[in-house]
Order: structure tokens, then C-alpha cells, then sequence
């Protein structure tokens, strides 16, 4: 060539190629400006996440059951996230809010529906169809392809330290008072134990069921833990109400 | 002596920690990792103290040449079988777990209930499949493209090793359910500091052998390994960060809740794909094609352009798993219009590899390693635009939460990461054990047919079964009220299901026989066979033709 002080084009990329420093530096600050960009905001913009009425942490026996809930895996066949359409808010109920999955460590929207969305579950069944279902779906579903779970109803229910989980989930996040930790042992038990008294269990966790839920009254099992769970999926918020309303219209900006 | 010495004071530390968390914990899954753990600890112990050498037995099982070789490939040869292996198993439960939402009467609790065994399925075939053809083909490449031997010898084995410990805790953790409850992301918080540090030594070896190249330029394969190895340690360290309940014990709490936990798991979640799917795989691709092919890639241009907006595009898509979700409308669009972006970075890709076939397309013909990574790049290129469809919201409302998603998943990785590393796979062996040539050529061409019809069956079979579901979920009759229950829609899937366990079934068979070609191969035999694609020239037939008048 003749012309040497026409560059090639890309002459200025042989300097990546010969340093790998420099490379993978470049590498690291291209892959991270998406995350930081896209992520960081979600922690900082405060209409991420509308406040609504009735958010509470779950009782120690709703988080054991959600617990049951991660062990099996139901997310990988069942969403609990109800998009703003026609059909699926005939079918589950109103669409999900965030607020609603706040104290979710990890969140469990799933995103696959082998079998339906279970973001509003709770209540739509008697505590008998669950435990029939579980232990055998087919019996009341008889197209069901879910597997069964009987063996939750002969597990005992055990956490190793009950008061531990919800230390640690108060560290991430979760607004358990102290009482709540005190008392979260007792609290396990008596959510499930009609015989037990719950004392202000109610008071410190509003909407909080509080009966047998396997139809085994003599003790609690894994199978009380994940209905109590199902049980309470959805009931917290009274999307319905006027005050909901009110505050869904004055939404803007999102 | 003194290193033994050393050593066995590790192993035997190691050893007595594992107990003692036995002893402590009240946690049963717990209990079976740290017994594993031991146990792994004694076999070090044992291997140390006495004559008994596991590992010189294990390479004599597999005729793994003996003596140094050009280059370290000891851990090459070691990640080809692993490739192999984990193959088979993670196919084998895809195929049970197919079988299973045909017929729920397979599922066996509590162990073997679709909910344990799918994070089995997938962790298999992506980190254990996936992962060690990726660090086989990767210690290969980097020697040769430096022209270097492995940096770090000892590390590099670790890295092996303490990955193929990762592999087992994950998976027996999913059986056991040990869960972290995100999808790809499943292993508890002790599995996942341990794949930290495997990781890191990973980076070590491989940034190490760049260091010490004797070519002045850095390969293009490399650049895409590079980026496969700091990208997916951030997405892993990000994502997994989670604060245990106790240190005697598998159970941990996310970070994140909710809407900030869902992105950040998606973030992490799609560039699983983007990085440990796409990027790692390009390298292997960017190597591996103009080798077999004997022509340089098509263009260097090309591979620079596409190379940095593929990696810089890919980490915004995140959000597209989560249209009409709670999640921000902001960023929703962001990951729709990212997605739509992402479509021509991908295609750079295929389009590099496809055109360095110019003037070697015969082979496609002849060669049945060559024909696989054509139809690999086919599938890579396809899967790319169905990605970017799929991410289009109003498209997404119907595919999403359907098996729509499940085919183009397995489009992408069984086409595109599932062909280039048989090919890869096929092109190693015989090198690597120093054989004049593959066993036979034909069980290639019957691996492969045995796949792409598999691939047919799958695809075509969930593509008819999500959208059969979106439409029907969405169906309103004339009296204005939902059409189907939603079980209804789950019994119409039936005929589905089973086709797609048929292709699956069909593609493990393909990877069988490629098992038992690869088998022989070790073995040093060769199959005696009819050469692919020549037809024998016959002398009687070499004539005009005259017509022969009727009688």
C-alpha cells in the first residue's frame, strides 16, 4: 500500500488482541453496564414497588410451607404471577401487584404453567380438597399429570430452628419484629394446632389461619406447613376494596 | 515427603470438618453432602498414603496415552469422557421427565417427582454436559491458539476435579431437595462458594496460559472464552448471593425478594444462555469449524463487530422472561427492544461460521463431523430469531408460560450446543488418544440422522402444544365466558408429550451410538466400512446408453 497514513479499520483493536488485561477489562465494563443500567434502579425508584394495605411477613408456619414449596420444586410447573389480561383475571383473580411478592425471599413467579397459576390459590378450595389433591391428584383431577405428595402427610413437620429462619430472614429484609422471633417456635406449632393457644398470633400476623389443616388434629405436618401456605396465597391484599381502587388509579409512571 | 506430609494434613482436615458438620447439623441433606465430601477426602488420603493410585488406574481403564504428550492434555481427555458421561445422564432424565408428563404414574416420591428431577435434567445437560465440554474444548484450544502449555498444571486439574464435586453435590442436593428455589441457580449457598472458587482457578488457568503465548495476537476463540469465564463469575456471584440460616445447614435466604430478586434472576438466567450457551459455545465453534473445514474464518471484521455487541447486547435481554409481569413497563420494553437488537450479533455469529464452509461445501457431502456443525450453525441461527420473536411482548403473551418456550430452549441446545460438541467431541477423540482416525464414519452419519429427526419431533411437537395452549387458555365463547378449564387444556397436551419424549428418546439413541463409536475408538479399533459418499466407479456400466428396440 502507498497510502500509509490511511489506517486500516479496526488498526486500533490489535491492542486488545496483544494485552489480556486489557481485554478482559474491556469484557467485564461492556457485560456490566446492562446489569447496572437495568437492575440498580429496581432498588432505588420508589414506584417499583406500589405500597398497598395488608402486606405482612408470612407466619413461621406459611414460611415452612414455603419452604416445602422450594424443596419440590412446584415453581417449575406452577407461576404465582397473574398478568394484566382478560382471561387470567377471570380465570385466577386480579393481576399480580409487586407489592404482593415484597417479602418473597427468593420470589416464585415461575415461568412455566404445566398446571395453573397458584398467585391467588388460596381460599378457592376447602383444606380436605388440598390434602386429597396432594396425596393423590387424580382423584379429584382426573386429567391431572401432578405427582403425588402423599408423604407429606406422614412427615413430620421439622425445622431445625425455627426462630433462626426468620432472623436470618429479617437480615435480608423482612420486618419480623422481636416478638416474632421469640416466639416463633410456639408460633409454628399453634398456627396448626387447634388444641394450642396461638396468644396474639392473630394481632402480630393479621389474616393469619389459624386451625388443622391435614384433618390430622394430633400433630403437625409437612403436609399442615404447605396447605397453610396455599391457604394464604393471594389473601393478604383486598385488591377488591375501594381504598385498592383508589390507589391503582393515582398509578402513573410505571 | 515433607509435600505429602502437607498434603495429607489438608485431606485430613478436610476430612475431620465433614464429620464434625455430620455430627452438628440437624439437617438430613446436609448430613448425605458432608458424607460426600468425606468420602471424597479418604479416596485423597488413600490415593497419598499408598501405592494405590485411583487416578492411574482410571486412565488406564480409558487407554489414555502414557508419558508427556506436546501439550498438558491429561485434562482434555478427562473432560472429553466427563462430556460423555454427564451427556447421557442429563439426556436420560430429560427423556424420564418427558416420559413423566405423559404418564404422571412414573413420578416417585418424593425423590423422583418431576419438581426434583427437572433442576436434575437441566443442571445436567447445561453445567454438567455443557460445562465440561466447555472446559475440554477451552484447556485444548488456549494451548493451541498460544501456542503454550496449560499455565498452572496442578490448578488446572483442581478446576477438573472440584468440578466434577460441584456436578455431584448439585445433583444429589436436587434429589435430597436441597433447592435454592431459582431456576438454573439451584445449588444451596456452601455449592455455590464452592464452584466460586473452581471458577476462579478456571480464570487463573486460562488468563495464565494467554500470559504466556507465543503468538502475538489473541485468537478470536479466546476472546469468546474470556468472556464466557468473567461474565458467567459475575452473573453466578451476583445472582447466588444469599445469607444462610446457619452454617451447619443446606437452607439459605435470597438476597432479593420479589420484583428486584425476579430481574436479577433473569438477568442471570438469560445469560446463562448468553454466555455459558452462546458465547463459550461460539469459541468452540471459531475453532473447531475451520479446523475440520481447512479454511481460515470468513472474516476478522466480522468477528469484532459481532464479538463485542453480541456480549454487550445479551446482558440487557434479561427482562424478556418477565413480560406483563410486575415487573417496571421500563424495563420490560428495554428487554423487548435489547432482545429484537440481539438478533443480529447472533447472526454475525452464523454467518462467520457458515461462510468459512466457502470453498469446502463438498464436505458437506462426505463429511458427517462437518455436516453436523453445519447443521449445529443452522439451528444456532434459527433459534436466534425465534428468540427475538418470542421476546416481542405481544408475541410473548401467548408463548409465555407455555411449552413454546420448552422447544425453542431445546432448539437452541439441542441443535446448536448438542451438534457443535459432538462434532467437537468427534474431532478430539481421535487426536487425543493419538488414533489414525474415528472407528467408523457411518455411525456418525447415523448419530446424526438419529438427532436432526429427534430435533424435528421435539421442536415441532412443543411448538404445536404451546401455542394448542396460549390459544386455548385465551378462548371465549359467544356467550362471552372462558372457554376451557384450565385442565383441559392439560389433557389436550397428551398426544404432545409423547411425541416430544419420542424425539427425545431419539436423540439419546443417536448419542448411545456415539458413546460406543467413541468406546471403540479408545479402544484402537476401526470399523471396517464402505468410505462415505464415493460411489464405486463400475467399468460394466460405463457405456452409452442405446434404447433397444420392442419385440
Amino acid at each position: 500500500m502507498t497510502d500509509t497514513t490511511r489506517k486500516e479499520p479496526f488498526e486500533g483493536h490489535k491492542k486488545l488482541e496483544r494485552n489480556v488485561t486489557l481485554l478482559a477489562a474491556a469484557t467485564l465494563l461492556t457485560v456490566a453496564v446492562g446489569g447496572i443500567v437495568e437492575i440498580a434502579p429496581l432498588f432505588w425508584i420508589d414506584n417499583t414497588i406500589e405500597k398497598v394495605e395488608g402486606m405482612r411477613p408470612y407466619t413461621p408456619l406459611e414460611q415452612a410451607g414455603r419452604d416445602i414449596y422450594i424443596r419440590e420444586g412446584c415453581y417449575v410447573c406452577h407461576s404465582q404471577m397473574i398478568r394484566p389480561f382478560r382471561d387470567e383475571v377471570e380465570r385466577y383473580g386480579h393481576y399480580s401487584l409487586a407489592a404482593e411478592s415484597m417479602y418473597d425471599h427468593p420470589f416464585q413467579w415461575g415461568s412455566k404453567r404445566t398446571g395453573p397459576d397458584l398467585a391467588r390459590v388460596g381460599g378457592r378450595y376447602s383444606d380436605a380438597w388440598h390434602v386429597q389433591h396432594l396425596k393423590a391428584p387424580r382423584s379429584v383431577v382426573p386429567e391431572s399429570i401432578m405427582p403425588s405428595y402423599a408423604f407429606l402427610a406422614e412427615a413430620e413437620l421439622k425445622v431445625a430452628d425455627p426462630a433462626a429462619n426468620l432472623t436470618a430472614l429479617r437480615r435480608v429484609g423482612v420486618p419480623y419484629t422481636d416478638a416474632d422471633i421469640a416466639k416463633a417456635g410456639a408460633d409454628l406449632i399453634a398456627q396448626a394446632d387447634p388444641n394450642a393457644d396461638a396468644g396474639d398470633l392473630a394481632t402480630r400476623y393479621p389474616k393469619a389461619q389459624i386451625r388443622d389443616y391435614d384433618g390430622d388434629p394430633t400433630r403437625v405436618t409437612e403436609m399442615d406447613a404447605l396447605v397453610a401456605y396455599l391457604q394464604m396465597l393471594g389473601t393478604l391484599v383486598d385488591v377488591d376494596s375501594a381504598a385498592a381502587q383508589e390507589a391503582l388509579t393515582k398509578e402513573k409512571g410505571r | 515427603m515433607e509435600a505429602v506430609v502437607r498434603r495429607l494434613g489438608v485431606w485430613a482436615l478436610v476430612l475431620l470438618a465433614a464429620i464434625s458438620a455430620i455430627a452438628l447439623t440437624p439437617d438430613s441433606g446436609f448430613a448425605i453432602h458432608m458424607g460426600i465430601v468425606a468420602l471424597v477426602a479418604v479416596i485423597l488420603i488413600i490415593a497419598t498414603l499408598g501405592t494405590y493410585d485411583p487416578l492411574a488406574k482410571a486412565q488406564s481403564i480409558f487407554r489414555m496415552p502414557p508419558g508427556p504428550s506436546r501439550y498438558d492434555d491429561d485434562v482434555v481427555r478427562w473432560g472429553v469422557i466427563a462430556t460423555m458421561f454427564w451427556g447421557i445422564a442429563g439426556l436420560l432424565a430429560g427423556v424420564f421427565i418427558a416420559a413423566q408428563l405423559a404418564f404422571p404414574w412414573l413420578n416417585l416420591e418424593p425423590w423422583f417427582n418431576f419438581g426434583r428431577l427437572r433442576p436434575l435434567h437441566t443442571s445436567a445437560v447445561i453445567f454438567a454436559f455443557g460445562g465440561n465440554a466447555l472446559l475440554a474444548t477451552s484447556f485444548y484450544v488456549v494451548q493451541r491458539t498460544c501456542r503454550a502449555t496449560l499455565a498452572l498444571p496442578g490448578t488446572a486439574r483442581f478446576v477438573f476435579w472440584g468440578y466434577q464435586l460441584f456436578i455431584v453435590l448439585a445433583a444429589t442436593g436436587y434429589l435430597l431437595g436441597i433447592s435454592q428455589g431459582k431456576e438454573y441457580a439451584e445449588p444451596e449457598w456452601y455449592v455455590d462458594l464452592w464452584l466460586t472458587v473452581v471458577w476462579l482457578a478456571y480464570l487463573a488457568v486460562f488468563v495464565g496460559t494467554i500470559l504466556k503465548r507465543n503468538e502475538p495476537h489473541i485468537y478470536v476463540a479466546n476472546w469468546f472464552f474470556l468472556a464466557f469465564i468473567i461474565t458467567v463469575a459475575m452473573l453466578h456471584v451476583v445472582n447466588n448471593l444469599a445469607l444462610p440460616v446457619s452454617l451447619m445447614g443446606a437452607k439459605s435466604y435470597s438476597a432479593f425478594a420479589g420484583v428486584q430478586d425476579a430481574l436479577t434472576q433473569w438477568w442471570y438466567g438469560h445469560n446463562a444462555v448468553g454466555f455459558f450457551l452462546t458465547a463459550g459455545f461460539l469459541a468452540m465453534m471459531y475453532y473447531f469449524v475451520p479446523k475440520q473445514a481447512g479454511r481460515p474464518v470468513y472474516s476478522y471484521r466480522l468477528s469484532i463487530i459481532h464479538f463485542w455487541s453480541l456480549i454487550f447486547l445479551y446482558i440487557w435481554a434479561g427482562p424478556h422472561h418477565l413480560h406483563y409481569t410486575a415487573l417496571p413497563d421500563w424495563a420490560q420494553t428495554l428487554g423487548m427492544v435489547f432482545s429484537v437488537m440481539l438478533w443480529m450479533p447472533s447472526w454475525g455469529g452464523m454467518i462467520n461460521g457458515l461462510m468459512t464452509l466457502n470453498g469446502a461445501w463438498d464436505k458437506v457431502r462426505t463429511d458427517p463431523i462437518i455436516r453436523m456443525m453445519v447443521l449445529a450453525l443452522a439451528f444456532y441461527g434459527m433459534s436466534t430469531f425465534e428468540g427475538p420473536m418470542l421476546s416481542i411482548k405481544a408475541v410473548n403473551s401467548l408463548s409465555h408460560y407455555t411449552d413454546w418456550t420448552i422447544g425453542h430452549v431445546h432448539s437452541g441446545a439441542l441443535g446448536w450446543n448438542g451438534m457443535i460438541t459432538f462434532a467437537c467431541v468427534y474431532y478430539l477423540v481421535p487426536r487425543l488418544w493419538q488414533q489414525p482416525r474415528l472407528y467408523s464414519l457411518r455411525m456418525i452419519n447415523w448419530h446424526f440422522w438419529l438427532a436432526t429427526l429427534g430435533i424435528v419431533f421435539y421442536a415441532a411437537s412443543m411448538w404445536v402444544a404451546g401455542i394448542t395452549q396460549g390459544l386455548m387458555w385465551r378462548e371465549y365463547g359467544s356467550d362471552g365466558y372462558l372457554v376451557n378449564s384450565f385442565v383441559d387444556t392439560v389433557a389436550a397436551l397428551h398426544p404432545m408429550y409423547i411425541l416430544r419424549a419420542v424425539g427425545g428418546l431419539m436423540y439419546l439413541s443417536g448419542a448411545i451410538i456415539m458413546v460406543y463409536n467413541i468406546w471403540m475408538t479408545i479402544l484402537g479399533h476401526q470399523r471396517d466400512e464402505a468410505p462415505m459418499g464415493d460411489t464405486a466407479h463400475d467399468e460394466a456400466n460405463d457405456r452409452p446408453i442405446v434404447a433397444e428396440p420392442a419385440e
